[in-house]
């Protein structure tokens, strides 16, 4: 069997995608509306924005199809700051992914927060040169998104709700599949990736690495910063933050607290500080309320 | 052995700390201020300017760390790290150490998808070249006297050396290939 890992041979812009998702490490990536939430986000320290017309907050509470943005939105949020800019497209819709990489969007979130505009098959993200991340449950549909080409993952969690517990709980499922395949022996690996419904090869990367080939970030509910500490010291490795931040009271002092623990995830005398008297939080819903039909984190193949 | 840190409030620290590793150095993950007694260089990583500059200036980083500097011990920044040390910082404002006497353009090469790679020549390390990764980097527009141009891509210097003070505009990191570590500790005084 070779030796060489299967993220060994990809082609040179591999290194460039995988590279930007580096950079963004041990940040918090906020979704944003406009170009003044743009710069609070900017301002309050966010490594990247996600700009979108409505946060999964009112996707939710609104209904109806959630689609890619409208562009003028997405250039003016471009203008307004200086950090990476990301868009959404929904999952599968490869041209709303050309419209965004064409927009010069910096990272593209094929997102089950928008309205899966097919129903059986995700985008072919190798095809493009701007790098995508994808969301996922468990490890076998991260390896499936890594292996069509996402340079990054993240943990779904269940958007819009301001409730951790699905975070927590998809974070829990990749990090344990990870440890568990690492101590198979070689000879199981293959029932494994049938199981997980994973490709093999990147099975085995995992299982000698013990880590994902791409960072893995967490998404989903993160509301406080206590959230986004609980979730870095679980093994996220930055932290998206889509209605917790303009569903709360005051944005910009929460945007700044979630900011910072991230960074001080471990260090409990700081988070007390950070925690402090931030205003109301984003009222929430309770995420395992939800009957399936208005789960986000189910749509994904 | 010398100490090294390796400035740990965002971004890819930790691949600094895997490249340290492979030349047999141990290194610190630096988050306080108090820990830059204890080391006798820094890595200033990869990451968002904005974001690191911002938490240096809300933890009272800023000042010790040109203190640091200007005391003679080694510095290397990389891209955002780059971005922290330079003087001047075309059209922006933001927080910044401020000691290598340089002038920088953000993003200078344009958004993610004309990030790049490109064979860059050392001669002070080698014949061979250093594979570069080029991401959402920025520009060296101006160095002042005193600077050594150590590359160039194109026109453009990519790496330099002012003293104590290294910086790249791009990210040795993210390869397999030691050398400007390597080089960069041979700048601690024995």
């Amino acid at each position: 069997m070779s030796d060489i890992l299967w993220s060994e041979k990809q082609k040179a812009t591999w290194r460039n995608k995988v590279g930007l998702a580096e950079m963004l490490k041990g940040g918090v990536i906020m979704d944003v509306v406009n170009a003044e939430q743009a710069k609070i986000a900017e301002e309050a320290g966010a490594v990247a924005v996600m700009a979108l017309e409505r946060v999964p907050a009112d996707i939710r509470a609104q209904g109806g199809v959630a689609r890619m943005s409208d562009p003028k939105l997405i250039r003016e949020i471009q203008d307004a700051v200086s950090i990476p800019v990301m868009a959404k497209c929904r999952i599968g819709h490869f041209v709303e992914a050309q419209i965004l990489e064409a927009l010069g969007v910096d990272f593209i979130d094929e997102s089950e927060v928008l309205t899966p505009a097919d129903d059986r098959y995700h985008v072919y993200k190798h095809d493009f040169k701007v790098p995508f991340v994808c969301g996922c449950r468990n490890l076998g549909e991260a390896l499936r998104r890594i292996a069509e080409g996402a340079a990054m993952i993240r943990t779904k969690g269940e958007a819009g709700t301001g409730d951790i517990v699905e975070a927590v709980r998809h974070m829990r499922t990749v990090m344990d599949e990870i440890r568990r395949i690492q101590h198979l022996p070689i000879e199981e690996l293959m029932t494994a990736a049938k199981e997980m419904g994973a490709p093999f090869e990147l099975v085995l990367e995992v299982a000698r690495k013990g880590k994902l080939p791409v960072p893995n970030f967490s998404a989903g509910g993160i509301a406080t910063p206590a959230d986004a500490a609980l979730m870095m010291q679980l093994g996220a490795e930055a932290v998206f933050v889509g209605s917790g931040i303009f569903k709360s009271k005051n944005p910009a002092r929460r945007a700044r607290a979630i900011v910072e623990a991230v960074t001080y995830y471990n260090d409990p005398v700081k988070l007390a500080e950070i925690s402090t008297d931030l205003g109301e939080p984003m009222l929430g819903i309770s995420a395992r309320a939800l009957p399936e039909t208005e789960q986000l984190a189910v749509r994904g193949w | 052995m010398a100490k090294v840190g390796v400035l740990a409030l965002q971004g890819d620290f930790e691949k600094h700390i895997q490249m340290l590793d492979r030349l047999g150095v141990p290194a610190v993950e630096v988050r306080e201020k108090s820990q830059l007694d204890e080391i006798d260089g820094l890595i200033i990583p990869g990451g968002e300017s904005t974001t690191i500059g911002k938490l240096l200036v809300r933890y009272g980083m800023l000042e010790p760390l040109q203190t640091f500097a200007r005391g003679g011990k080694p510095i290397y920044g990389t891209c955002a790290g780059a971005i922290l040390l330079a003087k001047e910082i075309e059209g922006s404002h933001q927080d910044r150490i401020g000691v290598l006497d340089i002038t920088v353009r953000r993003n200078a090469y344009g958004r993610q998808i004309e990030s790049f790679e490109a064979d860059i020549f050392i001669p002070r390390i080698g014949e061979l070249p250093v594979r570069g990764v080029f991401i959402r980097a920025p520009v060296i527009k101006h160095v002042a006297d005193g600077v050594e141009v150590l590359s160039r891509f194109g026109d453009d210097p990519v790496l330099v050396k002012q003293g104590n003070l290294l910086a790249s505009t791009f990210h040795p990191e993210l390869t397999n290939d030691t050398r400007i570590h390597a080089f960069f500790l041979s700048l601690f005084p024995v």
